[in-house]
């Protein structure tokens, strides 16, 4: 017998779920596949390196900023320039701004519809709409309110909020001025107080539910991995810039490396069943798909990102970390499903850090950019999407005219630990051929705390994944067909 | 009020970028949700793939469509959303000219697979595995959709009634748009919902008719904030395509990259820009003029950033696995003037040994 969820959503199109299942209607294997190439990395050769910047955001219109972040950091290295202070300082600050607005797109009308009203509601109500109902429609005008706020400063610097255009080889493409700054400095300070509300209605909603905790720390949502974020000098959490830091499943420290590094220490993997790749860790090897010490199956997006560190960089959201792990049993969590509350954890880095850097006296400067003088050839640009570390990595000739590219994006870190958390998700709620509207969202959860680009939050804005389901008898006839 | 209106969203090679652009509109959307029912929208809404195909034909009032067509799923979705709907709009660049994906017309499909799954540097695959069509898994059959062997436009498959171009369309020309239909105010059908004036004319530079010596690369001048950077020698692609944006690449001192495609009278934008380009430069000795071009690192890339599939250059055959598009193709821009535009290009490329140079057929 198979069940077929197809399709769940996208990912530059769609995602496909295969569900086998045994005789006793036991789950006996699953498979998450991505039916779809567009080929950045082949079509990108022969553009100009200085280029990149502007056509790689268009990867992905939900996380346009990550890419344009990563693609100027990469073209840095193939011109051999370092930003000035104030243009990386500008930098980061744009990126603090698509920060907030990715994670408030999520988390609100992705993620928590499945705990207000709830994972078996009426698949109706299981939307923002559904959560708005719930907690008033102050907090929807609050949402959408923030999000503007945060596509609104991305426009100020780039031009626009999806694919913007400020990240140049050396810098910033322009300053920004008093006036700009001092909108920033009050959006900012919204923001912070925004991100503190939302963690309440977490702390509300979620923990103080008691099935909501179990079910968080429940087994089908549990895996043991490696996880992978970047950190700052300190081992904090970064989202633009520092070195990758690995820790094993039992969170001691892997591997730290800096991003220029980045081949030692990653190899992907190719099926023949899916165009999205399979990332792992080199130096641990690839032994299929299961979680522990022995596999290099690791795991990036927020809950690596704060597995990964060692602590948050801002005040507010570092007391907010400790308490994460109290509640939860100290580091490493493996609980798949948190990556809602460090989802929202991170919202408050953010938004503390945007404070502070449109409050620093040098952020007006003028000195943004240097100018290029010569071409190195090679650059890797590394930063924390939303949904988890992104390698941008370009060969350029002596001209700087990309001779070769290579991407890992955020997700594909994710591909084979996702295909693991649907499976062991579908073992622990699918038994006896039985599968209700529940059961799938069940299924679905799995995959949604990832945040995976193929699902992210503006591509199911009241929280609903499409989903068919077709459950076949061991000759392909079907026997059942489920629609959501 | 008068019965609610029947919308579609559908997307199909894009980036979610034009669906975000939507959500842009903040606030307002609420106003669309009074205005009209959503019968299909992937983004927001649960996916009812029979139920749009149970629908009456005609039966919507306007299918959005974004993303570029490359695999027979999105063909077919095309198809089926032209007869669900009186109006159809090509919605935002990729649907329009091709966008950014269709700069892969330029390579073909095999050179694309081999280089993804076997030549990246973080690729492991000593057996060259590539994905399948359809693979024998242990415990059953597994099956991946086939692909074009390019980006395609919508309109090279079905009829479009309106564009609405843009990378993403602006949240103004989004809220226009949905104005117009609710006020039944929309143009002639084949209208494209923008401004018919190129961004040059809109935007605040300051332009001095001065010529240009030779063209710089961006990252190699800070430019002035205030003057045309076209006249600072920035191949800036205002001259060439279609205002409504607000100029807002300009804005953040960076050079057009022609993202709203060309105007009305325009029938191919890189030729369009080639001609502009060649007015600008302050020589009349062919030579000369030849030498400058050629310091244009990536013209092909770039003239047709957004427009490979609208153009002569991106017009690749259908590989024999896929379906041929419905005759609709016809090979825009193959007049005399685009033609020898286009060769142009191959001579500048070629003396820039761009790597892409021959028409962009490597």
């Amino acid at each position: 017998m198979r069940i077929t969820i197809d399709p769940v959503t996208r990912l530059e199109g769609h995602a496909k779920i295969e569900i086998f299942l045994d005789d006793a209607g036991e789950v006996e294997n699953a498979y998450f596949q991505v039916p779809e190439l567009r080929g950045f990395e082949q079509f990108c050769q022969g553009r100009p390196a200085e280029e990149m910047p502007l056509i790689t955001p268009r990867i992905c219109g939900v996380c346009p900023g990550a890419h344009h972040m990563a693609s100027a950091k990469a073209t840095d290295g193939v011109f051999g320039v370092e930003p000035p202070p104030a243009g990386k300082k500008l930098r980061e600050l744009f990126y603090a701004a698509h920060f907030i607005h990715s994670h408030i797109a999520h988390f609100f009308a992705l993620a928590a519809p499945d705990f207000l009203p709830g994972p078996d509601a009426d698949p109706a109500e299981r939307n923002i709409l559904g959560l708005v109902a719930k907690v008033g429609p102050e907090i929807g005008g609050e949402v959408i309110k923030h999000r503007a706020y945060a596509q609104k400063i991305q426009a100020m610097l780039g031009g626009k909020a999806t694919h913007p255009a400020c990240g140049v080889p050396g810098g910033m493409s322009k300053p920004l001025s008093e006036e700009e700054r001092s909108q920033i400095e009050e959006m900012a300070r919204s923001c912070v107080e925004f991100a503190r509300q939302a963690l309440r209605i977490f702390d509300q909603v979620v923990l103080g539910n008691p099935a909501y905790v179990d079910m968080i720390r429940s087994d089908p949502y549990t895996m043991r991995t490696y996880y992978m974020g970047l950190v700052d000098e300190a081992g904090r959490v970064n989202f633009y810039d520092g070195k990758v830091r690995v820790v094993d499943p039992d969170g001691r420290e892997f591997a730290t490396f800096a991003p220029a590094g980045y081949l030692d220490h990653i190899a992907e993997r190719v099926e023949p069943w899916s165009y999205l790749k399979f990332p792992y860790l080199k130096k641990v090897g690839w032994k299929g798909y299961v979680d522990g010490r022995d596999n290099g199956l690791y795991r990036v997006a927020p809950l690596a990102r704060l597995n990964a560190a060692q602590g948050m960089a801002t005040p507010l959201a570092q007391a907010e970390y400790e308490r994460f792990y109290d509640v939860l049993g100290g580091k490493p969590v493996h609980h798949t499903l948190a990556n809602h509350w460090a989802r929202l954890i991170e919202l408050l880095y953010a938004a503390e850090r945007l404070l502070e850097l449109a409050t620093d006296p040098e952020i007006t400067s003028p000195q943004v950019r240097v100018i290029p003088e010569r071409v190195v050839g090679e650059g890797v640009g590394v930063v924390e999407a939303p949904r988890g570390t992104l390698f941008h990595h370009y060969r350029t000739d002596e001209r700087g005219r990309i001779t070769g590219v290579n991407l890992i994006v955020a997700t594909v870190n994710n591909h084979a630990a996702i295909c693991m958390s649907v499976k062991k998700a579908a073992q622990g709620v699918i038994h006896g051929g039985k599968v209700d509207q529940g059961i799938l969202n069940r299924v679905e959860m799995a995959f949604r705390a990832y945040d995976p680009c193929f699902g992210c939050a503006t591509h199911t804005l009241p929280g609903q994944m499409p989903m068919e389901v077709t459950i076949r008898d061991s000759r392909g006839h079907v026997l059942e067909r489920i629609w959501r | 009020m008068a019965e609610k209106l029947r919308f579609a969203f559908w997307w199909a090679a894009s980036c979610g970028g034009c669906d975000v652009a939507v959500l842009d509109i903040h606030e307002k959307i609420l106003d669309v949700a009074k205005l009209a029912d959503i019968y299909l929208w992937p983004v927001a809404m649960d996916f009812k793939y029979r139920d749009l195909e149970a629908l009456p034909d005609g039966f919507l009032d306007v299918a959005f469509f974004n993303g570029a067509v490359r695999n027979s799923e999105q063909e077919h979705m095309a198809r089926l959303l032209r007869r669900k709907a009186k109006t159809l709009v090509a919605f935002g660049s990729c649907a329009c000219f091709g966008g950014i994906p269709s700069l892969a017309n330029l390579f073909d499909r095999e050179e694309i697979l081999d280089w993804v799954y076997r030549g990246t540097y973080s690729t492991e695959n000593p057996a060259g595995i590539l994905p399948q069509p359809s693979f024998a898994a242990p415990e059953g059959e597994l099956t991946l959709p086939r692909f074009f062997s390019g980006a395609f436009r919508l309109e090279d498959f079905v009829p479009v009634d309106y564009f609405l171009p843009g990378c993403p369309p602006t949240p103004e020309w989004i809220l226009r748009a949905v104005e117009a239909i609710a006020s039944g105010q929309l143009p002639p059908r084949g209208a494209v919902l923008a401004l018919d004036k190129t961004v040059c004319d809109t935007c605040p530079r300051q332009k001095s008719d001065k010529k240009v010596k030779e063209f710089r690369r961006h990252h190699e001048i800070i430019p002035d904030p205030e003057r045309c950077l076209l006249e600072q020698g920035l191949i800036c692609m205002g001259p060439a395509t279609r205002g409504g944006c607000g100029a807002l690449c300009p804005g953040a001192n960076m050079p057009c990259r022609g993202c709203y495609g060309p105007t009305r009278e325009v029938v191919d934008q890189g030729a369009k820009m080639l001609s502009a380009v060649a007015s600008i430069l302050d020589s009349d000795d062919e030579e000369e003029i030849r030498l400058a071009l050629g310091r244009i690192e990536d013209p092909v890339g770039t003239f047709w950033r957004f427009g490979m599939a609208a153009s002569l250059l991106g017009g690749r055959a259908f590989d024999a696995g896929s379906a041929a598009p419905a005759g609709s193709r016809s090979p825009v821009g193959a007049t005399a003037t685009a033609t020898s535009a286009a060769a142009g290009v191959e001579t500048a490329s070629a003396s820039g040994s761009s790597p892409v140079a021959g028409g962009g057929k490597r």
